[in-house]
This record gives structure tokens, C-alpha cells and sequence, in this order.
């Protein structure tokens, strides 16, 4: 378990390391929290020739609320300081309970936000939970700052619409107001471990019926998804109609398959995990 | 049979473990830790192919790279070895025992086979040095499926003629008759999946030569310092008394380091060879390939009974998977378990035929409970599916058919002879802790009302033999060893006590036990003594540890051995005492005389009396010091009664157990906090097979769970409270009455769970879930069930 030789840059700022991703192109890769990368390196299944460290970057931790109402989260923000942030619990408590099934303790003290989100793994839980929230990414590249939605981030197995010279430096989210419910279901084999199907309901609830909900699914195929034909069934109705409207949950999916589910039985699950999500949401 | 009196003194009593102080604040010497300056480290060229002639192998790019010292290829090597690398039990007369050398020369035969060895200065030198070993192969059919390996179409040894390494077949009383007889013939095909060990200390070696003895020492992660140097001897050629093993702290095994690697015989040839040390540790997903797996076992069974439920007889057909080569009891594995097919029942036939296959697979070899597992889970599961059969409680089928308790000693239909036991006091014990008739009736709610969670039962009254000691038996059955233990006693002058054992602890705590067994017998303190152990030239003889044989063979030793100390200082008292020695009684450490309470004299004091050796008896020598060689007239039978309730979610598939309650029957018990330890890491194992772990092959022979990503090694957070409690038979094949306690929960837990899932889904029309059973098993057997097919 040792890394090809490779070369190590700590940069003290985002210019710093935009200007070492500059340098460098795609030898480099940025180096957060190291959940993701290091094991992929040690296996050398990834042998990037330079590490760019954001470790000590501090502007790229904490959360904040954005004048636009929004919460914006330090891209080096870890997992755990997520999960006990005030401003996440209390505006965007979603975020803190599905950032709370990520990895184990360890992962969660050094992973980061936007590490996650950069990794872009569909079967990890905080893309599909960005995805649901209708979040975006603040990037910061040579040419300047930009905006992207995620939706438009994650494009590929393991791949984003970020550019090899930028770098994420915050995560937004919505606010969500006392009339949502969420509930995410995380279906993995053992309590540790990426989810074979995990099911993130939101629901917003008024006048007795649902007025919006939304699902992110996690590893039901190359990109975190939302399953927009459960959306669409249940906006307006009651939440009677959520075990049917559930039934569509797979439609435009397709999910992997490998040792621990067929691509049917994952279907089979996010049916399965939606319909349970949705109503424990709702209710 | 009665239970023990209460015991006095420090046996029976939870003692702190010694062991654990340096463990837990990071202090232990693993053997990757051992300092060996100068060291060279190494690494193996593995094959990528299952299977593959190989073609030629260019090492000169290697060779250039920096910081290394020395490459070499299998055929570089064919002289370092004298003999190939140990099978040591023969199983059947015409056993194919092709050859198993440290690295292939002519061709692979599984993924990770070594190919070639690299020498360099560090750890990462030879890590990017290896990639530079160009080899060349003519890829072969993989064979990695039992049946159709037997077809012989592709052969892994072409020498050997045929994958059919062994055919062992045996019955007793008249089975035809019996099968004729039957009202009832329940037929079962079980899949016991290959699993993967997984020690959390990974598998490492260091060699150093030692210029004083002009020999070399061996710091090895194994379980069997003893073996290992006797065995590296004859391998490498080495003589035996220029070798010196060393297990130093030893972080697991359950089996797996219970071998003769390849890689400690290339660490000792080429420290030989180069005059350096030579340090290797293996990495996980390199353990996974190259470190022994256990079970793989197809089960073919066939049990006979008659309407109301006595049990006949069965026919089991055995096919095991032994992977590419023979390590050490690679062989035998299965036939550990053979004898154990009947457990606790009384019939009247058996029939039973092992295959032993090769196929182009990891070896597999003893895995915590070694056959027994394997032959406990058949027969639980088949009783379940006997008692589902004939419409009768799975409880009140096995208490019609097993030993009742005055029965023992009883002789089984496999002609072993089980000395003692209580299944009903076992039982009993366990319904009620576990509220058997409460769950039923949830049971048959949950089944009425269709709850998508349905709840089942499952039970295990399992029993096993362990503690392998009998050497006659073992030399009847053409197991290439004995099975005795050795220990000594070193009485110090200044009145504290040195134990040396020949057993080889990693987690088991002997040092604590052992203490406890030699501070009760001498009557000194329980701090008073150490243990000494796993290190060849302290420990001289010995059989070390595997099998649950430590405490029933090694801890008898040490009790022995403080007999005879106990023998001898009584003479010295005697003497000192001017009493004749029949006069001197000993209890709590004190010889006293008969009658004149004042005239007495401590252990301690015997010892220094004969460290002065100013005077002592004429007719002895001036020691009291004592070694023992035991070697038990019997195997030991724990047994025991485990039961689950397990929910299965019939939507997702999901398992989770609910209440899993163990009442065992290990006989005496030195500690019982050791003890309860043993039982829950025994039933995490046992449980892991049951939901969890399966090593898995795709049909190129690739290990598609390479790594503890894929390979679902279950931690706390998914295993239940266990509800354990015991009962106490003392055995009678050992003057201790102790059984042994460290594959039991293993061998007994994993029919306990999975009858609970089968239970669970009955109405459904499942009649089995493949193990593991997984969310995906589940599923899919509902899927085949509920869709008209047989599950």
C-alpha cells in the first residue's frame, strides 16, 4: 500500500493552487480530505504526478448565509463540521442527516464537502442530496469565478463539468422552510459502506397535501439522480398517492450491477427505498 | 454428570488479561515492527491469470531499477528448496500431492501464484520495482467451478492425471436398509461459500542471519512457530537447531496463519542466499489472494426418518474446494469435519464421501472451526428442513433424536466415543432465556397479518470435537504429527514462577490463563507468575495453536507440569520437616505437616531452600522445576444450544437478528470474561458467514472481492447484543474438565441464523437462502419461490 512517487504542493491559497493546477494540467490533482484519492492512489489505481494540498486553505472552511438567502458551505469543510454546523441544522437540517451516513467517524472528521463533490461518485450520498436540492458548486478557476448547478456538475462515472484548473470553493443550498420533510434511505450491506440504493425524499407539505417533492437516488447509475417521474406524479396529490407514484422511481434509471445487486434488484430497491423515504417524509 | 463445585483459588475467576495493557496503548511487537537493520525488502511478482503457461520472464528492467538489490524468478530459485512445501496429511492412500513450490516455474495456477521475487532497500523501491518484472504468459481455461473441474476437460497439475485430489468414502450400519425403511428421505443440496479469513495483523516475515549461532531467526505472524521451524528445516534445508522461530505479538489467525508459507521460506532462502535480513509484509488485497481461504464446500445430504420423527441415518456427499496447491492441512480440512456429520443425534447408518478438487483458486485450508462448521451447518439445517418436512417443532425433532445426558459416554455411528455432555441442560437454559414460545406467537401474527418484516427461528444445538490430541488417533487417520502439548515450570528463587507453554497464542490470552492455571495449582499469586511462549528457543517443544486445542492439550500441560513440581517439593518439605513425606499435606501453597499445624513451609520457600541447595533430599536434584508432555486420551466435545430470531424484510431483503441467544457448554472454565470473549468473536465469525462474507470468483478466475471494499467483513455496528450464558459438564479426557472455547460460537451460529431466515420465509415457499444471506439472496430466492421456482 504505497503510492507511486509523486510530487506534494501545500497551498496556502485558492490562487495558489489554481496556479499550481496552471502549472502542472493534468498531473495534478487536488488533494482534500484524501478519502477518496489517497486509497485510489495506494492501490495505484490513481498515480497523479503532483498532489495540490488544500488542507491548509482555512478560507475554504465554515458556513455562512448568502444574501441571496442561500447557505454557502467552505468546500474544505469537513463531513462533521457539516453535521454540527448551527446554520446547516437549523436551515438545512437535510443536509446534516444524510452527510451523517457518510463513510464512518474517520471519514467523516477528514472527508469534505467538496471533496465529495468533486469525486463525484454515484454512489456516495452527498451528490444525490446536492442533486435533490436543487444546490450548486462555486468554482474558481484562472479565468475567474462561476456557478454550477448540480445538475449540470456531475456529467460521467466519477467525472464533473469542473475543469482540470479549477477548483470548487463552496457548496450551496437552498434553505428549507419549517413546511419540508426528508427522510434518506441507505441501503448498503453493512453499516460502513457505500449504499447499494440509497433514496433521499423531500417533501413540502401544505394544506394537507404535498406542494413539491422531490428524490435524489444514489447508484442507480454513472451520476447521482432524481427520479422526476415520482416528482411529477406527486405534485398536488396526497400523500395516499406516494406508494404508487413510488412505483416509478427506477423509470430513466440504469443502475449498475454488481456482487451485492443485479441492475433489476436495484431497481427493484429504489421502489422499494423511495416509496419508504417519501413517506416518512410526509409524515 | 453434575457440575464442577465452586471453584477456588484463581480458576473460574475473570482476571484482567496481561496481555492487553501493551495491546491497547499501541506497545505490542508485531512483527513488522522488529527492527532488522540493513534489512532488504520484499516482494513477490504475482500472477495476474488464474491459470497460464508461463512463457518467459524478463527481470533485467527490474534489476536496473533504483534500490534493488537482487531479482529472481521461480526456476532461479529450484535449488534453494529440498522438498516442496509441506502437505501433512495424507488422507487416502492415493492422494495427489503434486508439488507446491515457493514460486511457479512452469506454470500459474491462481491469481496472486508468485511468479518472481524482488530484493530492494525499501519498502517503496520494491513496490515500483516489481511492476518491471516482465512475464510472459500463454493463458489456460480457468477452472474454478467443482463440477466442472471434475470433468478433468482442463487439469490444474497435469501430472496429477486428474483435479480429483481425493475421494474418501465410508459408511457404517446397513444404510441401504435404512434408506428403504424410511417414511421420510429429505434431500438438500447446501453451498458452504468460500470465505476469507481476514486477521486484522496482516501476514509479515523478517529473517536475520545470526552471526553468533551462524544460523538464522525467524520473527513470523504465525500460529505455529513449532511447525514452522521443523517444516522451513526440511524445506530449505536449514538445520533444525540453526533455526530459531520467533511469533512474537500475533494480531489473529483463525487459521489462516496456521501454515507453511511461501513467503517464509523465500524470506529464509534469500537471507541464506544474500547473507542480509529479509522483511516482508503482505498487503490486504495481496493476503486476500495469497493467504489460505476456508470452507467452499458443496453439500449433497440426504437424511432419513420415520413419520414421527426418529432419525435413521444420512448420506452426505462432500465435494471441497482446495484451490491450486495443498498447503499445510489443505487435505484434511474436510475430514475434520467428517466424523461430525452425525452431531448430536442417535441413528443407526451414515454414509459419507469427501472429494477433495483442485480448481485454479486460492488454497483453502482450516479456517476457525476447520470441517466442523462446515458438517454442523449441514446436519442443523438439514434437521430444520426434516422437522418443516414432517410438520414438527425443530426443538421437539432434535429432542427426540439427541444423546440424552445419562447416556455419555456415548459412541456415535462415526465411532467416535463423546465423553460427556448435557444437551438438555443446554437447552432448557437457552428457551428460556431466549422466550421461544413468545416468538412463535409473534410469529404467527406477523405470518397472519402478511407483514412485509416476517420473523423467523432458528436453532443450532450444536456439538464439536476439538482439542486435537489424541497422537494414536491422529497417526491412525495418516495426519503426519502428533497432537500433544508441552509445558514447564521454572520455580525462581525468589519465589515467583516462570511458565513456559508450546502453545502460540494471537488474542487468546494464555499468558493470563495459563497464569491462573499454575497460581491455582502452585498457590502463589496470580501476578506471580509470567508466561512464556511462541519463541523456539524458549519454548522448545511444542505443537502450538489451532483447533481449540491450546487450553485442552497446552493448559493440561502446565497443570501437569505443576503436579510434578508439587511432587518434588513435597519431598523437600519432607525432608526440611524431618516428616515422612506421606505426613505433608499442601494447600494454598503451604507443605505442612500432618497434625503439628506450626511445622510448615511455603512454595517459595522450597524454592529457595533448593536454589541454596545447602540441603535437600540425597535421592533428588537440587530443583523443582518440571516439565510436562500431554497428550489427552480423547478429542474434547463442547456443545451447545444457540438460538436466533432473525427479521427479514421480504421487501428489500433485508436481515436484521433480532435476538441471538448462546448458552454453551465448554466444560470448566479458567476465565470466564476469556471465555465470553472467545464465544462473541466466535459468533461475529460465525454470524459473517451466515449474512456477510463471501469470497467470490468470476469465471476467469479473477477474486472479484479482492479487498475489504467488496469482501463485507461485518463490524459491531452490525452484529446484535449477544445473550450468552453456559452451562458446565466437565470433560473426562482431561484432568482439568476443561473442552476448549475458540472456534465453538463459530461452528455453531451460522445454521442458528440462516434456519431463522428459512424459518422466516416458509410461508413464502423458500426452502433455502444461499449464504450469504444477503439482501440479494433474499430477494432472489423470494423472486424464484413466489415466480413457481424451486428456491
Amino acid at each position: 500500500m504505497i503510492p507511486a512517487t509523486f510530487d506534494y504542493i501545500r497551498a496556502g491559497s485558492v490562487d495558489e493552487a489554481i496556479a499550481a493546477l496552471t502549472e502542472h494540467g493534468d498531473e495534478a490533482k487536488l488533494l482534500a480530505g484524501g478519502h477518496s484519492l489517497l486509497p485510489l492512489m495506494k492501490l495505484r489505481l490513481a498515480s497523479p504526478e503532483v498532489l495540490v494540498d488544500l488542507g491548509r486553505v482555512d478560507a475554504l472552511r465554515g458556513v455562512c448565509e448568502l444574501d441571496d438567502g442561500r447557505l454557502s458551505i467552505g468546500a474544505m469543510t469537513s463531513h462533521q463540521d457539516v453535521i454540527d454546523n448551527d446554520l446547516v441544522r437549523q436551515h438545512c437540517g437535510v443536509l446534516a442527516d444524510v452527510t451523517r451516513k457518510v463513510g464512518d467517524a474517520q471519514v467523516r472528521h477528514r472527508g469534505t464537502i467538496g471533496g465529495a463533490m468533486a469525486h463525484g461518485d454515484a454512489a456516495s450520498d452527498l451528490p444525490a442530496a446536492l442533486l435533490a436540492l436543487d444546490g450548486t458548486v462555486m468554482v474558481q478557476g484562472p479565468s475567474g469565478r462561476r456557478e454550477i448547478t448540480a445538475a449540470d456538475l456531475f456529467v460521467d462515472y466519477l467525472s464533473t463539468s469542473v475543469n482540470d484548473d479549477e477548483v470548487i470553493t463552496e457548496v450551496r443550498v437552498p434553505k428549507l422552510d419549517g413546511n419540508w420533510g426528508w427522510n434518506y434511505q441507505k441501503f448498503g450491506r453493512v453499516a460502513q459502506a457505500w449504499a447499494i440504493v440509497g433514496s433521499l425524499g423531500l417533501v413540502k407539505r401544505a394544506n394537507g397535501s404535498i406542494e413539491e417533492a422531490r428524490v435524489g437516488l444514489t447508484h442507480m447509475g454513472t451520476i447521482p439522480l432524481r427520479a422526476t417521474a415520482v416528482e411529477q406524479a406527486l405534485a398536488g396529490t396526497s400523500t395516499d398517492g406516494i406508494a404508487d407514484a413510488a412505483e416509478h422511481a427506477a423509470e430513466g434509471t440504469s443502475p449498475p450491477t454488481d456482487l451485492s445487486a443485479t441492475s433489476e434488484f436495484r431497481e427493484h430497491l429504489a421502489r422499494v427505498l423511495t416509496k419508504r423515504a417519501l413517506q416518512a417524509a410526509a409524515g | 454428570m453434575t457440575a464442577v463445585d465452586t471453584p477456588t483459588g484463581s480458576i473460574g475467576v475473570t482476571k484482567l488479561r496481561k496481555e492487553d495493557a501493551r495491546l491497547v496503548t499501541g506497545r505490542a511487537t508485531w512483527t513488522d515492527n522488529v527492527a532488522a537493520p540493513g534489512a532488504l525488502h520484499m516482494k513477490l511478482v504475482r500472477s495476474p491469470m488464474a491459470h497460464a503457461k508461463i512463457t518467459a520472464v524478463d527481470v533485467s528492467a527490474a534489476r536496473e531499477r533504483p534500490g534493488v538489490v537482487a531479482v529472481y524468478t521461480g526456476a532461479d530459485l529450484m535449488d534453494a528448496w529440498k522438498t516442496s512445501l509441506p502437505s501433512v496429511w495424507q488422507v487416502t492412500a492415493d492422494v495427489k500431492e503434486p508439488p507446491h513450490w515457493p514460486l511457479a516455474t512452469d506454470k500459474v495456477r491462481h491469481v496472486g501464484d508468485g511468479v518472481a521475487v524482488v530484493l530492494a532497500t525499501s519498502a517503496g523501491a520494491v513496490a515500483d520495482a516489481v511492476d518491471f518484472v516482465d512475464v510472459s504468459y500463454e493463458p489456460l481455461t480457468a477452472v474454478t467451478d467443482m463440477e466442472e473441474a471434475l470433468k478433468d476437460e482442463v487439469l490444474v497439475h497435469d501430472d496429477a492425471g486428474t483435479n480429483r485430489c481425493y475421494e474418501y468414502a465410508w459408511d457404517s450400519g446397513n444404510l441401504d436398509e435404512v434408506f428403504d425403511r424410511a417414511d421420510v428421505v429429505v434431500t438438500r443440496r447446501y453451498i458452504n461459500q468460500r470465505l476469507i479469513p481476514t486477521a486484522i495483523e496482516p501476514r509479515a516475515v523478517v529473517v536475520q542471519p545470526d552471526p553468533t549461532s551462524g544460523g538464522y531467526v525467524m520473527h513470523s505472524a504465525t500460529q505455529i512457530p513449532h511447525i514452522l521451524r521443523i517444516q522451513l528445516a526440511i524445506v530449505c534445508g536449514v538445520p533444525e537447531h540453526k533455526l530459531r522461530v520467533i511469533a512474537p505479538d500475533v494480531g489473529g489467525g483463525f487459521g489462516s496463519k496456521l501454515n507453511v508459507y511461501a513467503e517464509e521460506a523465500l524470506a529464509l532462502a534469500l537471507a541464506a542466499k544474500l547473507g542480509k535480513p529479509v522483511t516482508w509484509t503482505e498487503t490486504r488485497s495481496e493476503g486476500y489472494q495469497a493467504t489460505i481461504h476456508g470452507r467452499d464446500h458443496i453439500q449433497d445430504l440426504q437424511i432419513a426418518a420415520t413419520s414421527d420423527g426418529r432419525i435413521l441415518g444420512y448420506k452426505a456427499d462432500i465435494k471441497a474446494d482446495l484451490g491450486a496447491y495443498l498447503q499445510l492441512v489443505t487435505t484434511g480440512t474436510p475430514m475434520l469435519g467428517a466424523f461430525m456429520y452425525p452431531a448430536i443425534y442417535k441413528m443407526e447408518a451414515h454414509g459419507l464421501k469427501i472429494t477433495g478438487v483442485f480448481t485454479t483458486k486460492t488454497p483453502t485450508d482450516a479456517y476457525r472451526g476447520a470441517g466442523r462448521p462446515e458438517a454442523t451447518f449441514a446436519i442443523e439445517r438439514i434437521v430444520d428442513d426434516l422437522a418443516a418436512e414432517l410438520g414438527m417443532d425443530p426443538m421437539e425433532l432434535r429432542r427426540k433424536n439427541w444423546i440424552t445426558h445419562e447416556e455419555f459416554p456415548y459412541d456415535i455411528i462415526t465411532g467416535l466415543t463423546y465423553d460427556s455432555g448435557n444437551y438438555e441442560a443446554a437447552t432448557d437454559k437457552a428457551m428460556a432465556m431466549f422466550g421461544y414460545d413468545d416468538l412463535r406467537a409473534e410469529q404467527q401474527q406477523r405470518r397472519a397479518s402478511g407483514d412485509p418484516v416476517q420473523l423467523g427461528i432458528g436453532i443450532s444445538t450444536f456439538t464439536e470435537m476439538c482439542g486435537l490430541a489424541p497422537s494414536r488417533v491422529l497417526g491412525s487417520l495418516s495426519y503426519r504429527a502428533g497432537g500433544w502439548e508441552q509445558a514447564s515450570v521454572r520455580m525462581l528463587p525468589t519465589g515467583t514462577v516462570q511458565v513456559i507453554t508450546g502453545t502460540s497464542p494471537h488474542g487468546q490470552g494464555h499468558v493470563t490463563s495459563w497464569s491462573q492455571i499454575a497460581a491455582d495449582a502452585l498457590g502463589v499469586d496470580f501476578d506471580d507468575v509470567d508466561v512464556l511462549h511462541g519463541d523456539t528457543s524458549i519454548s522448545h517443544r511444542g505443537m502450538d495453536t489451532y483447533g481449540s486445542r491450546s487450553l485442552v492439550v497446552g493448559g493440561y500441560a502446565v497443570h501437569s507440569a505443576c503436579q510434578k513440581v508439587i511432587a518434588k517439593a513435597k519431598r523437600v518439605a519432607a525432608h526440611l520437616l524431618e516428616a515422612a513425606e506421606d505426613d505433608i499435606e499442601f494447600a494454598n501453597g503451604t507443605f505442612s505437616v500432618a497434625g503439628s499445624p506450626d511445622a510448615k513451609k511455603t512454595i517459595q520457600d522450597l524454592a529457595l531452600a533448593v536454589f541454596a541447595a545447602h540441603d535437600y533430599p540425597q535421592d533428588m536434584e537440587p530443583s523443582l522445576d518440571a516439565e510436562a508432555t500431554v497428550d489427552p486420551e480423547n478429542f474434547s466435545f463442547p456443545h451447545g444450544t444457540h438460538l436466533c430470531a432473525a427479521e427479514v424484510d421480504t421487501e428489500t431483503g433485508r436481515v436484521i437478528i433480532r435476538t441471538y441467544v448462546s448458552v454453551d457448554d465448554v466444560g470448566r472454565v479458567i476465565n470466564p470474561q476469556i471465555v465470553e470473549g472467545q464465544v462473541h468473536g466466535g459468533l461475529a465469525q460465525g454470524i459473517a458467514q451466515a449474512l456477510y462474507e463471501e469470497a467470490v470468483y468470476d469465471t476467469e478466475g479473477n477474486l472479484s472481492t479482492g479487498s475489504l471494499l467488496d469482501y463485507y467483513v461485518p463490524s459491531a455496528a452490525d452484529l446484535p447484543h449477544f445473550e450468552t450464558d453456559r452451562t458446565e459438564t466437565p470433560a473426562t479426557s482431561n484432568p482439568m474438565g476443561v473442552k476448549g472455547v475458540g472456534e465453538a460460537g463459530t461452528i455453531a451460529s451460522t445454521p442458528a441464523v440462516v434456519n431463522a431466515v428459512v424459518d422466516a420465509l416458509r410461508p413464502l415457499g423458500v426452502k433455502d437462502v444461499r449464504m450469504p444471506t444477503s439482501p440479494r439472496n433474499v430477494w432472489e430466492a423470494i423472486q424464484a419461490a413466489t415466480n413457481g421456482g424451486a428456491a
